[in-house]
């Protein structure tokens, strides 16, 4: 199966679950900002949730499918078009040959994933083939989606079954991200640490893949906002010393000597994946345990929202 | 026994060593890794070594073991079997296009280019963590006469294999980026590439001498 990228869309990417393991390296983990929906538009397709699809951010591609395939767009609200007519995101779409899917502009939310039966077969880079494009690996030649690309879908199963996901995924911009608290919260005054969990952030325009630049009256550090350089997760809220707040991303660096007020649960990486430049979010903080909690609930709400249609 | 790592978000756990010297810190810290990433615990996604610190970062869902944590917590450890890293020689042309923050270097230390160079070559670097963008070494052991802090605005565009000073630090990078640190000199060596294994040349606890070509 072969497609051809008609326009690329904002910026688009080949990701998949990304390739952890490769910090000691000064490689970023990469893969898709929203696990969750990427994970659940393979299903959609029958393919392993790991298996790679396209990132689509704020504005979408369209592609033109050589050969008859089965996709799935799944994440945030975007206007999909099939040959001219509208079509349903969040469940399985066959596609005929010579079809042209538009994906558009984005209503609600930043990202969605197309995934493709059979996923997106591009050479994996140190395990993986999400596209890591400040380091020129993974994806296409280590880039975004350019126009006159053409992507094949590797093998897949002959059956296909029909299926469904209840819209899990999205962006809700009054709903609390939550957090929990440090490694270094210590390293800023109380009056900061106050103002972090009660503030209204703007996202910045200026977020990408690396980090999600936040808005706000800069907070105040205790002491030096620099430390000895140590190893970051994704998620991680780090403070330079300028006080405004930049929450990591999958292509962020590996390690960072900035001081880092909290670190967002891995249950709501999605919420950040899905804020917009221009939307407010506010943080709140949570235990380790509550975190962890949070983080089964959204499993088991991922694989129960799946609803076989035949 | 006192706990002394912590919890980063809920899936990765922290451990930091209070050393004084910021090698003797490393030195631990990489010890301490290796004892980690020895276990081929499947639940362990990275273990990520920084200047005086590890981060274990597990799957998501996946609890700590018991072997782990007692590691994080061992108070002492034996890092006299610390050279099992390996050598490696960077030739660098120093000065010129080649280490256009060469004169300020020395300016700043009070040397001549000539002492700052000398100062460069005489001492035996450690790979203390890799960091920044891929294969970028934080080498430990810079002479503290030609330490310097970065430049106030970055440069845009770094060229490749640019050999650097960044405060305490010397480091060489890999690949264009933008970049703070003061650049004396370059190297032809590649540092990454993404289809070797391991991609960096240079691993943590590596030795490194840089010579003039």
């Amino acid at each position: 199966m072969t497609m051809r990228v008609v326009s690329p869309g904002a910026f688009t990417t080949i990701q998949d679950l990304g390739r952890p393991g490769w910090a000691s390296s000064g490689v970023p983990p990469s893969g898709a900002m929203d696990q969750p929906a990427l994970r659940a538009a393979n299903l959609l397709v029958g393919n392993a949730e790991s298996t790679a699809a396209l990132e689509i951010t704020l504005n979408g591609p369209l592609i033109e499918f050589v050969d008859a395939a089965a996709v799935a767009v799944v994440g945030a609200l975007f206007e999909v078009e099939l040959d001219g007519e509208p079509v349903f995101m969040n469940e399985t779409l066959p596609v005929q040959a010579g079809s042209v899917l538009r994906i558009g502009k984005a209503r609600a939310g930043c990202r969605a994933y197309l995934a493709v039966r059979g996923g997106i077969d591009v050479p994996a880079v140190l395990g993986s083939r999400s596209t890591y494009a400040p380091g020129g690996i993974g994806g296409p030649r280590g880039r975004a989606l350019q126009t006159h690309d053409f992507l094949r879908a590797g093998p897949a199963a002959s059956h296909l079954a029909m299926r469904r996901i209840k819209p899990i995924v999205g962006s809700n911009p009054t709903e609390a991200v939550r957090a929990v608290p440090g490694p270094q919260e210590n390293a800023f005054t109380a009056r900061a640490l106050e103002k972090f969990w009660a503030t209204e952030f703007r996202v910045s325009p200026r977020s990408d893949r690396a980090g999600m630049r936040l808005e706000c009256e800069p907070l105040a550090h205790a002491g030096s906002a620099d430390l000895d350089p140590e190893g970051v997760v994704t998620g991680a809220v780090q403070v330079p010393g300028d006080g405004l707040p930049i929450v990591l991303g999958p292509d962020g660096p590996a390690t960072g000597g900035y001081v880092k007020i909290a670190t967002v649960i891995t249950a709501d990486l999605p919420v950040i994946a899905q804020a917009r430049p221009g939307d407010t979010l506010r943080f709140v903080p949570v235990d380790v345990e509550r975190a962890r909690s949070a983080w089964r609930d959204r499993e088991r709400a991922l694989f129960e929202s799946i609803e076989e249609l035949e | 026994m006192t706990q002394r790592w912590r919890w980063v978000g809920d899936r990765a756990l922290l451990r930091t060593f209070a050393e004084v010297d910021v090698i003797d810190a490393n030195r631990a810290a990489l010890a301490c890794r290796g004892e980690v990433v020895a276990l081929a615990l499947p639940d362990v996604e990275d273990v990520v070594p920084g200047a005086r610190s590890v981060l274990i970062v597990m799957r998501p869902g996946a609890e700590p073991s018991g072997d782990v944590l007692e590691i994080l917590d061992a108070d002492a450890r034996d890092t006299r079997s610390g050279r099992a890293g390996r050598d490696h020689q960077i030739p660098v042309r120093y000065g010129g296009d080649d280490g256009p923050d060469l004169a300020d270097v020395a300016r700043l230390s009070k040397l001549s280019p000539a002492q700052v160079v000398a100062a460069h070559q005489a001492a035996e670097y450690v790979v203390g963590f890799i960091g920044f963008a891929p294969g970028f070494p934080y080498l430990l052991g810079l002479d503290p006469s030609i330490a310097t802090p970065r430049l106030e605005t970055p440069r845009v565009r770094v060229p490749p294999g640019s050999v650097g000073i960044g405060g305490g630090y010397a480091g060489i990078y890999p690949a264009a980026t933008p970049g703070g640190w003061r650049l004396i000199g370059r190297t032809d060596v590649a540092l990454f590439d993404p289809l070797r294994d391991p991609p960096a040349l240079l691993s943590p606890g590596d030795r490194v001498r840089f010579v003039a070509r």
